[in-house]
């Protein structure tokens, strides 16, 4: 079996979820090799086959010439899967390769399962077995599923040229919107998310936070909404968070949340809903209203 | 302009799940359905659009699955598409994503759709393909997780959600095939007027067999709850008594009461 994994690079940099694929691959057993758009100057401790094209001459977002080259790794190593990390990078190239493969795509894996992949669905509250039906496949894995792993060694560069164009036109980064608040520092963080219902109630979750001597968190969609500013936003595409105390008002557990704060010291979790995923991380799930359990709460720390 | 969104339904995912009699999905009885979370967007993106650009320009508004999905559709009129497509299927859950593409593409081939909305995934699936998919299918160019959107004279100026909270911005030009991620808007409430409206709006009945002609590329095996990993505490009960609980494990698990 073989793997042929394509790397992450971005911002001149080579991304660390590239040792995900490793991890995978280390599971998955067989040869791999890896291809990365990314540059001479970071090689990654990788030992294998690396094919490589220099971002600055390909542009870091060209999904048109990044598939063009991916195809013609795979016309020379013959892998039987491709693998992505389900990241922005991800999901928008992959699907892309599958097609002109005419493969199979499995997206989001979390696990080997027998004869198949473990993906995650609803929400994360179920998985699914998927099997692929073609002889190739398409992969993407859950980013934060699979162990980091650095397997060592030089790679043997193989340079690919950069040629042609594409149909998008990259024009730049936009950094993320200022911290007002640097939540990576705060001991105790209490967020609020979608399951309190509006932003009227926004205050009785801060006066929880204010009561444990910590910080408003958010989950997104309350962000989104316009209740809390996205300076508080938890999760991949707000802020990376690890105190003493995390406790998540009315927030199910989405995988991208979880991201931001699972490697917190001690959960705890106020939801009404017994099943929700973020039971998976909490120590404690308390099973309970949040708009009748964090007044009270309060109230009580306040004695 | 002609525009095309297309949009699922999805059960509410708050809703508890077990596996149906095939064993390979949920059973929907007992289950509200609503419009994908992803979808919302798409169709105010859409909606915008076209009041950008006035009323000579056409939202169609297309949904694949069984009669259920003409309420999701009926919600789409009203936020202000002009017309619906209901591609017949009972057992569209059964399909893969790569069939659902197929379905879209053999729906658009032909028609000369300008620009394309797509949520960036489904909430139940979330396998972030069919957009995608859809957009290689028929050769158009495709940028996905938007959350911005700007149209001028042909162009669209998109920003791409990446990690961490940076944005990459990209130009497009039409026709193209876009993805949308939460909060690239605020999707409107249907008024009454407007939902009165929508029941004149036409909604075209197709049967999932005059479009599908592509065999599955994966299969499912199984659908089933994660291993519960188990360790985490439940506390159940009157709230008076939860609160002392919770108390007495943070002061006993925690430096954070003394
Ligand atoms: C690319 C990408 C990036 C993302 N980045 C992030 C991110 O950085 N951060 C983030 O948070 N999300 C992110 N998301 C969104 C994520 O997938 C979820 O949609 C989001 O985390 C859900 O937020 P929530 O838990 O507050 O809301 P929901 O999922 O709607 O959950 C609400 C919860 O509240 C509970 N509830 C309802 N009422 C009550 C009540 N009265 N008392 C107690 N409990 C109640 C419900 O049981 C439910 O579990 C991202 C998504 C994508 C696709």
């Amino acid at each position: 079996m073989k793997a042929l994994l394509i790397g992450e690079y971005r911002e001149g940099k080579l991304l660390d979820t590239t040792y995900e694929l490793c991890g995978f691959a280390a599971q998955l057993g067989g040869e791999s090799a890896m291809l990365l758009v990314g540059s001479e100057g970071q090689l990654p401790d990788y030992g294998g086959t690396l094919y490589l094209a220099d971002a600055a001459a390909c542009g870091e977002y060209n999904p048109d010439l990044h598939k063009k080259l991916i195809l013609e790794t795979v016309a020379r190593e013959n892998p039987d899967y491709v693998v992505f990390v389900h990241s922005s990078y991800g999901w928008d190239l992959a699907p892309r390769v599958a097609a002109a493969l005419k493969a199979a795509q499995v997206s989001e894996i979390v696990a080997l399962a027998d004869g198949g992949f473990e993906v995650g669905c609803c929400n994360a509250k179920m998985r699914r077995t998927v099997k692929p039906a073609t002889s190739k496949a398409v992969l993407t894995i859950q980013a934060g599923a699979f162990p980091v792993t650095r397997p060592g060694g030089t790679p043997r560069v193989e340079r690919l040229a950069a040629e042609g164009s594409g149909t998008l036109e990259f024009v730049g980064y936009e950094p993320a919107e200022a911290k007002g608040v640097d939540l990576t520092r705060a001991e105790v963080i209490v967020s609020a998310g979608r399951g309190v219902g509006k932003k009227e109630n926004v205050p009785v979750i801060a006066a929880l936070a204010k009561a444990l001597g910590g910080e408003l968190g958010a989950s997104r969609p309350v962000v989104d909404a316009g209740w809390v500013d996205h300076s508080h936003q938890v999760g991949t595409t707000g802020q990376t968070v690890s105190p003493k105390l995390y406790v998540a008002c009315g927030i199910s557990g989405a995988i991208q949340h979880l991201a931001g704060m699972k490697k917190s010291d001690f959960i705890v979790a106020i939801n009404k809903d017994k099943d929700a995923p973020i039971g998976e991380v909490a120590d404690v799930l308390v099973v309970a209203d949040v708009l009748q359990f964090a007044p009270a709460l309060t109230a009580r720390l306040a004695k | 302009m002609k525009i095309l969104v297309c949009i699922k339904q999805v059960p509410d995912m708050e809703s508890r799940f077990k596996p149906n009699g095939s064993g390979v999905w949920f059973e929907e009885t007992d289950l509200a359905f609503r419009m994908n979370e992803y979808d919302e967007y798409a169709v105010e993106q859409a909606v915008r659009l076209k009041e950008q650009l006035g009323d000579a320009h056409e939202v169609t508004v297309l949904s694949i699955g069984p009669d259920r999905v003409v309420e999701a559709i009926k919600k789409a009129l009203a936020m202000g598409c002009d017309r619906g497509v209901h591609v017949q299927d009972p057992a569209a859950s059964l399909k893969d994503p790569w069939q659902i593409a197929a379905i879209i593409a053999a729906y658009a081939r032909d028609k000369g759709f300008d620009l394309i909305f797509t949520g960036m995934q489904s909430q139940d699936r979330g396998s972030a393909q069919v957009g995608v998919t859809v957009a290689e299918d028929l050769g158009l160019p495709c940028t996905t997780t938007l959350v911005g959107f700007a149209y001028d004279n042909g162009t669209i100026t998109a920003k791409r959600e990446l990690e961490g909270g940076v944005k990459g911005v990209v130009r497009v030009k039409t026709p193209a095939l876009v993805t949308c991620q939460l909060g690239l808007n605020v999707p409107r409430y249907p008024t009454l007027p407007n939902i009165m409206k929508a029941k004149k709006k036409e909604i075209e009945a197709i049967p999932v067999g005059d479009l599908l002609r592509e065999e599955a590329r994966t299969a499912t095996a199984s659908f089933h709850p994660p291993a519960k990993k188990g360790g985490g505490i439940v506390l159940e009960g009157e709230v008076g008594a939860l609160v002392d609980q919770l108390v007495g494990i943070l002061k006993d698990k925690t430096a954070v009461l003394r």
